[in-house]
């Protein structure tokens, strides 16, 4: 049933994510509204995906790459449209649809069957450790649109285009404010799931920290947004540098995530590939 | 049948002194209209008068006399022999009338296309003619229509979202570089007549605080007084750079006033809170190198203009866009306007047959006092069933026709086959 409903909501978010960019190619206003309805009950779908799924499996469905990925995307569609009520910037949209997009089809193609949960990952630490970094990731998964954007926009009014798809695009402000936001929030976050992490980690392997690749490049990712935030704190970097260090830290978010698991052996690996 | 007529001039038309000539003062412009109204030919009346047309829309049942009535009004009005004037007006009624109108309200016929303002004189006018109820039921139909058309436009098309001038493209940018402009500082240095009006259009645009600077003291505190700003020495420039978040500078200086390396530490001062330059001045007073400073954006008066005409440009493609919304909506309106006129064409030429029927049938009975009930009956129905296969014919193909756009010329020739305007 629950794989079902995930059709149902790669579909949404696949009619979302074209609505999306015919708005963002021939400014069709009510396009906008139309993509960000598909993609709501995009959501609504995938919530109840994930709720089934989780009565099937009777854990939290986020061990495998297909339930994490589907839960990343989930995340990152959810905080687009609760950013969406506060800052009025459709075009966001835009960039993060086909986002989310790339994320549930990748998950589509993996084994969706339910993994026998190894008694080691068998905890309430599981949801919490799990949630906290999955929704900073997707917080920075919006600032690195919104600096997608300000980069473009910025380098539209420096060059004096300032017509066209520039007349589309949110100002350069609001995009650097959306930065900012992120980052505040997605960083305690962010270290709030490292913390989580580690405490289950004492728990489940008996050591806080046991410098596991997903252990280091949190770190590493950790280390870049504290930077950005001291940087913007201390000396006002904004605007265009603001905007890379987003750019740049979100690779590093897309690389805790995948590229350990996919490139590097360790702990973390996912409940498929170690059986 | 009434119709509605326009007796018309614009911009195209008519030179701005015989345009000036014939406007009708805001001011008692009721008075006109119930004027107008008062005509002898005239059912309904509307009087559009904009710096750029004057237009008459009125219903009438005699096109031809209606517009007589009309030529006259504004002679007369204005004190103005017809003869004067009569070459610049133009006259349309009928599906050119509706496209018209719905053009100007869409303003694709304005002097600066997809300009705002013309709605809003139309519905100003509007407003006047409802309250000194000089409008009908063909006059409000019809403006209703435009008003929801020209709505179409301006969210289908982006027709009216651009800056054409080059003082309004550099609010747009503005806008583009800040969230919003309330609250916001603006600096002008020198005192060109272009500064003011950038100045003006970022205060309407919510800008809060006008700061003057300029060489000359007395000039200074003279504009500032007049956008009730604050006037700061020149050699307080660089406090002033700090304090500001837009700049206009157009001074006559023959060289730089504003150096790179003195913005790369202002921005710095200010936390990188971006800077945006307007130079209008020429020669420049910017180096036009501060654009390359990380947060500062520089315009010179080129670049507007620039801006400006790529926006025009754009403007030409949404009013194509545009016109073929409104012709959709032209045709639309007419085919209801037509089928107006069908309805009661067939009513009214199936109650004379009816009329007929009747007359002729009372006459025989009065032939035959002695005819049975039964006989009396078949009288009656072979009547009904003659005149029903008489009518047969012509209703079912008014009903056909008056859909497409022939359907006029069918109702003509049906009423006057049957001479249904006698009564």
């Amino acid at each position: 049933m629950n794989v079902y409903l995930f059709q149902v909501t790669l579909i949404l978010y696949l009619c979302g994510t074209i609505t999306y960019l015919i708005y963002l190619i021939f400014t069709y206003e009510r396009a906008a509204w139309v993509g960000r309805y598909l993609l709501g009950l995009g959501f609504i779908s995938h919530c109840l995906t994930f709720i089934l799924r989780y009565i099937e499996a009777g854990h939290t469905p986020v061990v495998n790459l297909h339930e994490s990925l589907s839960f990343f995307a989930w995340m990152i569609v959810g905080f687009f449209l609760l950013m969406r009520s506060q800052y009025k910037v459709e075009i966001l949209g835009a960039f993060v649809s086909p986002l989310a997009l790339l994320l549930i089809i990748w998950a589509a193609v993996l084994p969706k069957a339910i993994p026998t949960l190894p008694p080691a990952l068998k905890s309430w630490w599981l949801p919490i450790h799990v949630t906290f970094a999955f929704v900073g990731d997707a917080i920075f998964a919006l600032a690195f649109c919104a600096g997608v954007i300000y980069l473009i926009q910025e380098r539209l009014v420096k060059s004096k285009r300032a017509g066209g798809v520039s007349q589309r695009l949110p100002s350069l402000e609001v995009l650097d404010e959306i930065n900012y936001r992120a980052l505040t929030i997605g960083f305690p976050l962010l270290t709030i799931g490292i913390i989580t992490g580690a405490v289950w980690a004492e728990y489940a392997w008996g050591s806080y920290w046991s410098w596991d690749p997903k252990e280091t490049w949190s770190l590493i990712t950790w280390l870049l947004y504290a930077a950005l935030l001291h940087q913007r704190l201390r000396v006002g970097w904004r605007g265009k540098k603001a905007a890379i260090m987003a750019i740049v830290g979100f690779g590093a978010v897309l690389f805790t995530f995948l590229g350990v698991n996919l490139l590097l052996e360790g702990l973390h690996t996912y409940v498929q590939w170690s059986g | 049948m009434k119709e509605v007529i326009l007796v018309g001039l614009n911009h195209r038309t008519a030179h701005v002194e015989i345009r000036e000539r014939i406007a009708f003062p805001e001011e008692g412009l009721d008075r006109y209209m119930k004027a107008l109204y008062n005509l002898p030919n005239l059912a309904e009346g509307l009087i559009l008068s904009t710096c750029n047309r004057v237009e008459i829309y009125a219903a009438t049942k005699d096109p031809e006399k209606g517009v007589e009535d009309i030529k006259g009004f504004l002679a007369q009005e204005h004190h103005l022999s017809l003869s004067e004037f009569e070459d610049t007006l133009y006259v349309l009624q009928g599906e050119e009338l509706v496209k018209h109108l719905f053009r100007v309200a869409s303003s694709l016929d304005s002097m600066v296309v997809g300009e705002p303002q013309i709605l809003g004189q139309i519905k100003g006018a509007y407003r006047v003619a409802h309250a000194s109820k000089t409008t009908g039921t063909l006059l409000n139909k019809l403006l209703h229509k435009a008003f929801s058309v020209a709505k179409r436009v301006r969210t289908e098309t982006s027709i009216g979202n651009r800056a054409v001038s080059v003082s309004f493209v550099a609010v747009e940018l503005a806008k583009k570089i800040f969230a919003h402009l309330e609250g916001r500082e603006v600096l002008i240095i020198g005192a060109g007549e272009m500064c003011e009006l950038a100045a003006q259009h970022l205060v309407r645009a919510g800008v809060q605080k006008i700061l003057v600077t300029n060489r000359t003291w007395e000039r200074a505190i003279e504009l500032a007084e007049r956008f009730h700003g604050e006037a700061l020495p020149f050699s307080e420039l660089p406090h002033a750079l700090l304090r500001a978040d837009i700049i206009i500078s157009s001074t006559g200086s023959p060289d730089v006033i504003v150096r790179k390396e003195e913005v790369s530490t202002i921005i710095r001062q200010r936390k990188q809170r971006p800077l945006f330059f307007i130079d209008i001045a020429v020669p420049r007073d910017i180096d036009p190198q501060v654009n390359t400073i990380d947060n500062v954006y520089l315009y010179d008066i080129d670049d507007l203009q620039g801006v400006a005409e790529a926006n025009i440009k754009d403007r030409q493609h949404e009013a194509r866009k545009a016109e073929t919304i409104v012709a959709t909506e032209v045709e639309q309106f007419c085919r209801w306007y037509q089928s107006l006129e069908l309805v009661p064409t067939i009513v009214s030429l199936q109650e004379k047959m009816e009329e007929m029927r009747k007359k002729e049938l009372a006459k025989t009975l009065t032939a035959f006092p002695k005819c049975s009930d039964k006989e009396h009956r078949a009288m009656e129905a072979l009547s009904e069933a003659i005149v029903k296969k008489i009518l047969h014919g012509p209703i079912t193909l008014l009903k056909k026709q008056g859909r497409n756009s022939e359907g006029e010329s069918y109702v003509d020739v049906v009423k006057k086959l049957f001479q249904l305007d006698e009564e």
